[in-house]
């Protein structure tokens, strides 16, 4: 990967949301600083965000279910979004979805319904671009891991990655991201520690 | 109102006479859209075992509850979807549960067919110029057209459910489309716990490797079935099932005080 420009280099924390625009020919790279840390994100068009980032369309279309290098992320349009160029991971999810105070309830019981959760973070970004829950689609689990067997069990368990663990993704067009950065304490997604995570902006 | 009778014959699925309320079969290639109202159950009955069925659901009353594939595949630890399983929405509450099933492969991961899938996968002449009304259809387009009648949009629509098609996943994550998964004259039965908007689109598997444009028609049939009897399978198979019924439960008991038979529903917790 050729040097480029750092736009954009910050320390986010953990249960918190974050929202930017992602241009054609940048490059986005989300590190694990500390490892197995699940970093719920959305992807929409900047011009268009009824176009949205599709979790079955992309799936579908690479044939597999773990997201690592080469994927491209496709839209509710079909089309190509961003694409995953360099990943130390190796596989991250987008079958899982946020965590919300109501599936919590389903998952855990009625005690955690005002625990912080996802879908506050994803309504809170999103309302800085003037959308809502309506936009508010299946999203991607970066350093999430959820395994899914050949019966069709799927579990949502410890994480793979490690400190330091990065994935590089470039935009294919301008993109706004929205990223949630998980907070769940009620399962192993986040080593039921929830950490930040380094967000980099590179110069196209 | 649901009669209270437990009269379905599991054997041979036959739905009593007097309790249809809506019963029609669409051709392969095009779409359905329908409520069917908390205390009726929706059968789909893949006439041709052509394989699919793509379908979304909401809350009829409000339609910004919509199903959530990660959701009803999480709270359950499953992917596969068969009788005695719920379509959970995104808001912790039960849609539809799965009653009855002779299908047995239902999956939710892949989509629905889209107009650039159609086109790679059956080529270019699927116009209408060409082929008028039995022109290539795409569930995309479908879904748009179908939820377009209630003022939903592209916006609303979300990972679906594929009736009649099995998925399997390896431990790589390669996905598996089964052939041959449904077969003619299958049908599930999926019982709405609140007022369901549901948009059905019968084109293809969009993983089915057939070059063929080969869609296959779908029977609906919305009938009165009886008022779940304790213990109800989908109601307590699980505590998280159960959870999302309280949730389901309270939510109808709150905005339809009026209501007084169905909300007696779940007495068996």
């Amino acid at each position: 990967m050729t040097v480029s420009a750092v736009v954009l280099d910050v320390v986010h924390p953990p249960g918190e949301p974050w929202t930017s625009v992602v241009t054609a020919g940048q490059r986005l790279r989300l590190t694990d600083l500390e490892g197995t840390q699940a970093v719920d994100t959305l992807f929409y068009d900047a011009l268009d965000p009824s176009e949205r980032y599709s979790a079955a369309d992309t799936v579908r279309a690479q044939g597999k279910l773990f997201l690592t290098t080469g994927s491209v992320l496709l839209s509710s349009r079909d089309r190509p979004m961003l694409t995953v160029v360099a990943d130390t991971c190796g596989r991250h999810d987008t079958v899982g979805g946020a965590c919300s105070a109501e599936s919590n309830t389903c998952r855990f019981g009625q005690h955690t319904r005002h625990m912080h959760n996802c879908r506050d973070n994803f309504l809170v970004g999103l309302a800085r671009h003037g959308l809502g829950k309506r936009d508010l689609v299946p999203n991607i689990n970066f350093f999430m891991y959820v395994p899914v067997t050949a019966e069709g069990r799927l579990d949502i368990v410890d994480g793979i990655s490690k400190p330091g663990d990065h994935v590089e993704l470039v935009a294919n067009r301008d993109v706004l991201a929205v990223i949630s950065n998980c907070p769940q304490l009620n399962n192993p997604c986040n080593g039921w520690n929830p950490t930040p995570i380094g967000i980099t902006i590179y110069a196209g | 109102m649901p009669h209270t009778q437990a009269s379905q014959d599991q054997a041979t699925g036959s739905i009593p006479e007097g309790v249809v309320l809506w019963d029609e079969t669409i051709p392969g290639g095009a779409y359905w859209t329908r409520v069917v109202p908390r205390g009726t159950t929706l059968r789909v009955t893949d006439v041709a075992g052509a394989g699919a069925g793509a379908m979304l659901a909401f809350n009829a009353d409000q339609p910004s509850e919509r199903y959530s594939a990660p959701d009803t595949t999480k709270v359950q630890n499953m992917i596969f979807l068969t009788a005695g399983l719920l379509l959970l929405s995104d808001m912790g509450r039960v849609l539809l549960s799965i009653t009855a099933d002779t299908g047995g492969h239902h999956e939710t991961l892949s989509g629905g067919t889209t107009p650039l899938s159609t086109a790679r996968r059956y080529g270019e002449g699927g116009s209408y110029l060409t082929r008028r009304n039995a022109r290539y259809t795409n569930d995309r387009d479908n879904f748009v057209a179908a939820l377009g009648r209630h003022g939903l949009d592209q916006r609303d629509i979300v990972p679906n459910v594929n009736l009649f098609a099995r998925v399997e996943v390896t431990g790589a994550g390669d996905l598996r489309f089964v052939p041959g998964a449904s077969r003619p004259g299958a049908w599930v039965d999926l019982r709405a716990e609140l007022n369901v908007l549901v948009a059905v689109s019968a084109t293809p598997h969009v993983l089915d490797p057939s070059p063929e444009w080969g869609p296959g028609p779908l029977r609906l049939t919305v009938w009165e079935s009886p008022v779940p009897a304790a213990p109800d399978r989908c109601r307590t198979r699980t505590a998280e099932a159960r959870r999302a019924f309280a949730n389901t439960d309270a939510y109808w008991a709150q905005t339809h005080p009026g209501d007084t038979k169905l909300v007696s529903w779940g007495d068996e917790r």
